[in-house]
């Protein structure tokens, strides 16, 4: 059962020569073919993984494969982002992340289902079926980056990559009882990765464990020459944040007051006392209500879709824009008038200065705080089929995350209860300044470690 | 205020092409969409200067000079066209033949 492994357990046990890769793919290939049928995990499978991993063993990463979302271009293997639009699309030439992974030593066991152009919170709005989510089947595994998040929970992947514009990470995270990491704005590049909101757009890993995360965020940061909003800010050794004493530490508590959180606010705040516990002070801190960043990351991410999606013309490469799905052909259009004459200063532009006013209230909380968290979704998993109720569920399910995704800002999701009755997890979103990854992640591993919540960690321990 | 959304004029300007029953659900999911967004306008963002992006960095610039490891080669530029004519792209006629 080697498919079960975290990705640093893999690491080491290659290293010592206690599993073989041939052990390892045959753990991993059984576990995607008994479920992938089912849960619709993965688009299309890398056939030639096995055989590059032989020739990865000496470099960092070791052969591992890694499961990588349908909306980075992939050299030689197709890429759809879950739309028909792109159904043969095989793209000459590699995303920056993938590029920077396989150099690494890394290899692409396969890219996984999302939501069509990563447009929702669901992946329902794939264009080749929703996933389900392993927990629970009768569950959605959230989105955009679903599939990544559900390729991790059912161990059908030993790690995976996502992508979150506002939640895309986080969320399906949450739900599928992952960690998530989304990074700074700018620290990963978004070469080659088919674009959403190009303002907001940040890649990043899908984990079994926060130390998971580091090793893939240590490959995937850093400037990039072909990403002009790439930064030049140095980059941390990620890993060494891991095993750090919290205490002293102040943690701000936010976006509890608003409505609809119910039962889970509770289970939320009772989990807040393992900071105390590590000596970490905890407080609940008034933050900007984050119904106004639904309003205005709708406005900005609309009209950013309608002009990234402008390109798909079907005449370079994909079929013509009469494939489009029900919600991108929404997004496309609704951008189109925002941006339209007469209508930008009131949408688009409005928009703007609102995400202005986000920034400088985090400058706020941040003066007084180290780290900032929040539940990662106002809720558990939604029922599948959820989502075709209303246009606006992806961002009422991405509430709590979409202000620190408008300001640009680090966050990661870490499990933090299970419900013993339909063992779906909730998750707690854990941010920090810009650049200060680090940071959160201290916080996340001291969370991760000294609870039970973790599944893997769990298993380890028993 | 409530504006009249003029659905099809937008899908002739994103050049999507939508059906009469397309239209109509368009125009109430456009409504949803907009009645949550119209609750911005509650916020004071008097003299507020808008963020266009967040990290601060300007002008970014490179080297006006041709990237060889980026080049595709032709057939790899052909590659995923659905319509090639002697090496060239062949794109919809857009000019009337009268």
């Amino acid at each position: 059962m080697l498919n079960t492994l975290t990705l640093s357990q893999v690491l080491k046990k290659l290293k010592n020569k206690e599993i073989s890769h041939k052990e390892l793919f045959a753990d991993l290939g059984a576990a995607t073919a008994a479920q992938n049928k089912k849960l619709n995990v993965f688009l299309t499978m890398n056939e030639n993984a096995e055989i590059e991993a032989e020739t990865a063993l000496g470099k960092t990463l070791m052969g591992v494969p890694l499961a990588v979302k349908d909306n980075f271009c992939t050299q030689g293997i197709r890429t759809t982002a879950s739309s028909t639009v792109l159904d043969t699309f095989i793209p000459p030439y590699d995303s920056t992340v993938s590029r920077k992974l396989k150099e690494a030593g890394a290899v692409i066991q396969g890219k996984t289902n999302m939501d069509a152009w990563a447009h929702g919170s669901s992946t329902e709005t794939s264009q080749y079926g929703r996933t389900l989510n392993p927990r629970n089947p009768e569950y959605l595994p959230g989105g955009s980056s679903g599939g990544s998040a559900a390729a991790v929970a059912a161990d059908m992947s030993i790690a995976a990559i996502g992508s979150e514009t506002a939640g895309s990470i986080r969320q399906p995270s949450a739900w599928c009882g992952t960690v998530g990491l989304k990074p700074t704005y700018g620290r990963v590049s978004r070469y080659g990765v088919v674009a959403m909101a190009s303002s907001t757009d940040s890649p990043g890993p899908i984990t079994k464990t926060v130390e998971d995360a580091t090793i893939v965020l240590n490959h995937i940061a850093g400037h990039d020459e072909y990403d002009a909003t790439s930064s030049q800010t140095p980059i941390d050794n990620y890993t060494a944040a891991l095993d750090q004493s919290i205490a002293g530490l102040k943690v701000g508590v936010i976006y509890m007051d608003i409505p609809g959180l119910a039962e889970v606010k509770s289970l939320f705040e009772s989990q807040l006392k393992v900071f105390e516990e590590l000596g970490a002070h905890v407080e609940y801190a008034n933050a900007m209500d984050p119904n106004h960043a639904v309003g205005a990351y709708t406005v900005v991410q609309r009209a950013e879709v309608s002009s990234n999606l402008g390109r798909f013309t079907g005449v370079r490469y994909g079929e013509d824009r009469s494939y489009f799905g029900d919600e991108a052909k929404r997004r496309i259009m609704l951008g189109t008038y925002i941006l339209s004459k007469g209508y930008s200063d009131q949408y688009y532009v409005m928009a703007q200065k609102v995400r202005t006013l986000f920034l400088q209230d985090f400058v706020q909380l941040f003066q007084k705080y180290d780290v900032l968290i929040s539940l990662t979704s106002p809720g558990f998993a939604k029922k599948v089929g959820a989502s075709e109720a209303s246009a606006m569920f992806g961002e009422l399910e991405d509430m709590l995350v979409e202000p620190s995704s408008i300001t640009g800002l680090p966050g990661m999701n870490v499990p933090c209860y299970r419900d013993p009755k339909t063992n779906l997890y909730l998750g707690m979103n854990i941010m920090a300044p810009m650049w200060h990854e680090s940071k959160m992640i201290s916080v996340a591993d001291a969370f991760e470690k000294h609870t039970n919540w973790n599944p893997w960690r769990n298993a380890e321990q028993k | 205020m409530k504006n009249q959304i003029p659905v099809s004029h937008i899908a002739q300007l994103a050049n999507i092409p939508i059906t009469k029953d397309e239209e109509l659900r368009l125009e109430s999911a456009f409504e949803e969409t907009l009645t949550v967004v119209e609750k911005l306008q509650s916020i004071d963002v008097q003299d507020v200067e808008p963020t266009f992006q967040v990290t601060g960095l300007e002008n970014v610039m490179r080297e006006d000079i041709v990237d060889e490891k980026r080049m595709f080669s032709q057939e790899q530029a052909l590659a995923n066209a659905r319509a090639q004519h002697d090496g060239f792209f062949v794109v919809p006629q857009v000019i009337s033949q009268d």
